[in-house]
This record gives C-alpha cells, structure tokens and sequence, in this order.
C-alpha cells in the first residue's frame, strides 16, 4: 500500500483534480494535497492522490552524487 | 527523466556496494532497520542483502500498514458489515489480512457480505454518491501517507452533505511507532544486538518532513537516513547510515531530496489537524498497545466516525500462537525463522498479517525467494 510511482501532470481539472500519466497511461488523480502545481511537473502518486512534487533539480543532484559514490567505490578495489 | 529507473542501475549498485565493503569496520556489525514495508519490498526484489557486507544486517521493521493492524481490527470491520445497511470499501491489500479464528474480509465478501475494494477514497465518496439509501463506509488504514486523502474525503462528504458515508479509522503514526521500538528493552536488544540506525519513510516524510524524526535522533542518539524506494536510494541510505554511525553522528539525513523537505507538506499536514485527533493508545500488531500512536476523527467530525455511529468496540484477540510476526515486526527474528513460514503460512494461505501485504517481510522474503538465498547461507 505504501508503493507509489512519480507520474507527469498533463492535464490541471477543475476540482483540484489533475489528469497524469504513468508510462503513457492516464489518471485522473486528485491534487488537493499540494500547494502549487503546473503542467509538467512531477509528482508521487499514492491511492489517487498527488503527495508530493518532484524536484528536478534535487533529483540530479543526487544521481550526480551517486555516480561520485558509485566510482569512489570502484577506485577502492582498483 | 523518469525518476525511477536512473535509480534502479545494476552497476551503481554494485559499486556503492563496494564503497559500502571499503567503509565498515570488520571489528563491528551494523544492524539497521528499515522502518517502512515499501523499503523491505525492495531490498527483497533487488536482492540487496546479496551486496551488503557480512556484518551490515537489514532489520524489517513494523511500517506495513496491514501487518501491523490487529487481528481485533479486522473482526471490527466484519461485525459491521454483517449489517445489511453497510457497504464497506476497503484498499485491496486488506481483504486476506487475518482476522481472529481464520476469518477476513474475503471470506466475509464470499459469504455475502457488501464489501467493495477501492483505489482511492474518491473511489468511496463516489460509492456513497450512488448508493443514497445506504451506509457506505470507508475501512481508513496507513500511516501519514494515507491519512491526508482520508482527511480530504471527509471534507468533501461534509461539502456534499453526504450522511451515508462514514469512516472506520485506524490510522497510525510512524513517529510513535519508531519511538516505541527505540524505548521498549526487549525489542531494542533482542536477536543480536541493538539497532544502529535507522532507514526512515520515502513518503511518510514526504507528508511529516525529516524535521519530525528530529527528537528521536536526538533522544536515543541513533542515526536516520530518509530513502526514496527504488534500490540506489536505498543503497545510498545504508552508506550514509554507515558512515554516522563511524563518526559517532547520530542526525536526521535526507537522502531522498527530491520528495522531502525538512518541514514536509504544509497542506496535507494542515488537512489532518482539521479532521483528526490523537487517540490515548492503539493496538499495534507485534508492538501491543502504543500510546499517542492512532489517529481518530475529532470533536467536529465525530458524526463521520463509524465506530460511533455503529457503536463499535474493540475486542483484543489473541493472535495465533506460532506465528512469529510479533517478532519480526520487532526485528527481533527473520521470516524464516517461523516454523509456519512457506509450509502452513503462504501469501495464498496468510497465517499471520506478514504474509498478507506484499510489503509485509514474510511476504517479500517468500515472494523474492529469500528462503533459497537463506538457505544457501546457512549451508554454505
Ligand atoms: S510466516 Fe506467517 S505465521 Fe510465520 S511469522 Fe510470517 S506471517 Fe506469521
């Protein structure tokens, strides 16, 4: 019950409700639990309801930062 | 970008696994628990205890919400739907969780009961919608994840007059849960050896924010890293974990940046304090009776709140007495551990709430096949 997928807003409704997409199939989900919210953005879907958006720029980082683990890792047994 | 398969490379891993090796002491263990199901659910399916060092362990901790609900819970909800009024929604996890002498909500739903299994809590107001003559009630389960859309669900059945709609509340509260496994002796030093750290919630915190575990780090001076679910997350999580607990730190971390925040979601916090209050004590499955742990609808809303309106009442059941789920909820004991695990306890045939969630730790470990993996160890 706690799995839940990041999915694009393609579509803002009234109600505060939202059409997404997950892997090119659509959902209409509601987003009554987040501030501010634009076509486009990402957010974690959980039982029908956005909970979060994604930040782009703090999803980089980290995979940059995982890369720099990942090959201080790799020098270790080198 | 996807955000959720650049998180799931194979050779990353690998490697982060080996940053993980050249970190630890070979003089210690590291044992870590991971609080929350979905975190369980992927260090099963991606095998990540294959490509941890010997001595860092992965205790599974209580964050399913099935498997943490009691038995008593389960006979709960089927006495209400034995009303003929009552159309009962539930999330579909919840149909095999086992209630007290091999009774469910399946076998409830196969003997005729009206028990609906739904997505979502729109799901419900629309069942209530168009079932005016009846009462429709929505069987409220999780932790702060879920909480919100229950919140949100009310609000709009008070807007839309709704009177057929109700809620039966059993929401819980990671904080308190994580409080009373960190307070309680017996779970804090059994099978091993005291926690070291904690793995926190991907999107409990998305909701509660990292500033909520703040006070646990503090008081019991241990170390939470908070993880997205897909496996380099998780990964990375077990090498922060690592090195605080090299360095003596015991802070609240955020790994997963990209959904949490330190304060969390403002809005969703603010939609649960308008509809619920805190109850003296829940029952927890494997924890008992944790104070300040369950949510249930306040003053304002108690005309929602089905155990109310359907004078419901609680009666704790003993739980069967060979299944090991107290334990493991504890991280006292592994799945395999069980002597009813994978002969008379399968996801098919659940003794107890472990095997009933695929994010629960039996579950995981038999659907993932830990038990060869475990086996192999043993005799190697
Ligand atoms: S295998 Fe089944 S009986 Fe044993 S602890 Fe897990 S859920 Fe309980």
């Amino acid at each position: 019950m706690c799995l839940s997928v990041p999915a694009k807003i393609a579509k803002i409704l009234p109600n505060d409700m939202a059409v997404v997409s997950i892997d090119g199939i659509s959902l209409e989900i509601s987003i009554a639990l987040i501030e501010e919210i634009n076509v486009g953005d990402f957010v974690l879907v959980h039982v029908g309801y956005a909970l979060a958006k994604i930040d782009p720029s703090e999803a980089k980082r980290t995979l940059q930062l995982l890369q720099e683990l990942g090959s201080a890792g790799q020098e270790c047994r080198s | 970008m996807k955000y959720s398969d650049e998180f799931r490379d194979k050779t990353i891993a690998q490697r982060l696994a080996r940053a993980i090796d050249a970190e630890v002491s070979s003089q210690r263990a590291y044992r870590f628990m991971e609080f929350c199901g979905g975190h369980t659910h992927a260090i099963s399916r991606y095998g990540l205890e294959d490509l941890l060092p010997a001595n860092v362990r992965m205790i599974h901790g209580p964050g399913c919400p099935v498997c943490v609900l009691p038995a008593s819970r389960i006979d709960m909800a089927i006495r209400l739907v034995d009303r003929p009024e009552v159309t009962l929604c539930v999330y579909g996890d919840l149909m095999r969780a086992p209630g007290s002498q091999g009774r469910s909500l399946l076998r409830a739903k196969a003997l005729g009961a009206d028990i609906r299994m739904v997505y979502s809590t729109l799901d419900a107001i629309r069942l209530a919608e168009q079932s005016p003559g009846r009462q429709t009630v929505f069987f409220a389960i999780g932790f702060e994840t879920t909480t919100p859309p229950t919140a949100v669900m009310i609000r709009i059945a008070e807007n839309m007059r709704l009177k057929g709609l109700s809620v039966f509340c059993n929401h819980v509260l990671t904080p308190s849960a994580m409080h009373s496994i960190l307070e309680d002796p017996k779970i804090r030093n059994t099978g091993g050896g005291p926690i070291d750290g904690f793995i926190g919630p991907a999107h409990v915190s998305t909701i509660i924010g990292t500033q909520a575990y703040e006070p646990l780090a503090e008081q019991f001076e241990k170390p939470i890293v908070i993880a997205g679910f897909e496996p380099l997350d998780v990964m990375q999580a077990i090498l922060m974990l690592v090195r605080q607990v090299n360095q003596d730190r015991y802070e609240v971390e955020n790994q997963y940046s990209r959904a949490v925040t330190r304060e969390g979601n403002r809005r969703a916090k603010n939609w649960m304090s308008q509809v619920f209050e805190l109850r003296e004590q829940f029952e927890w499955r494997g924890l008992g009776f944790v104070p300040n742990s369950g949510l249930k609808l306040n003053r304002a809303y108690e005309r929602f709140d089905a155990e109310t309106r359907f004078a419901l009442h609680d009666m704790p059941v003993a739980d069967n007495p060979a299944c090991e789920c107290y334990a493991i909820l504890r991280g006292a004991k592994r799945p395999v551990e069980c002597k009813l695990f994978g002969t008379v306890c399968t996801p098919q045939t659940p003794v107890g709430a472990c095997m009933v969630s695929s994010e629960g730790a039996c579950a995981a470990y038999w659907t993932y096949g830990r038990v060869r993996d475990e086996h192999l160890r043993q005799t190697s």
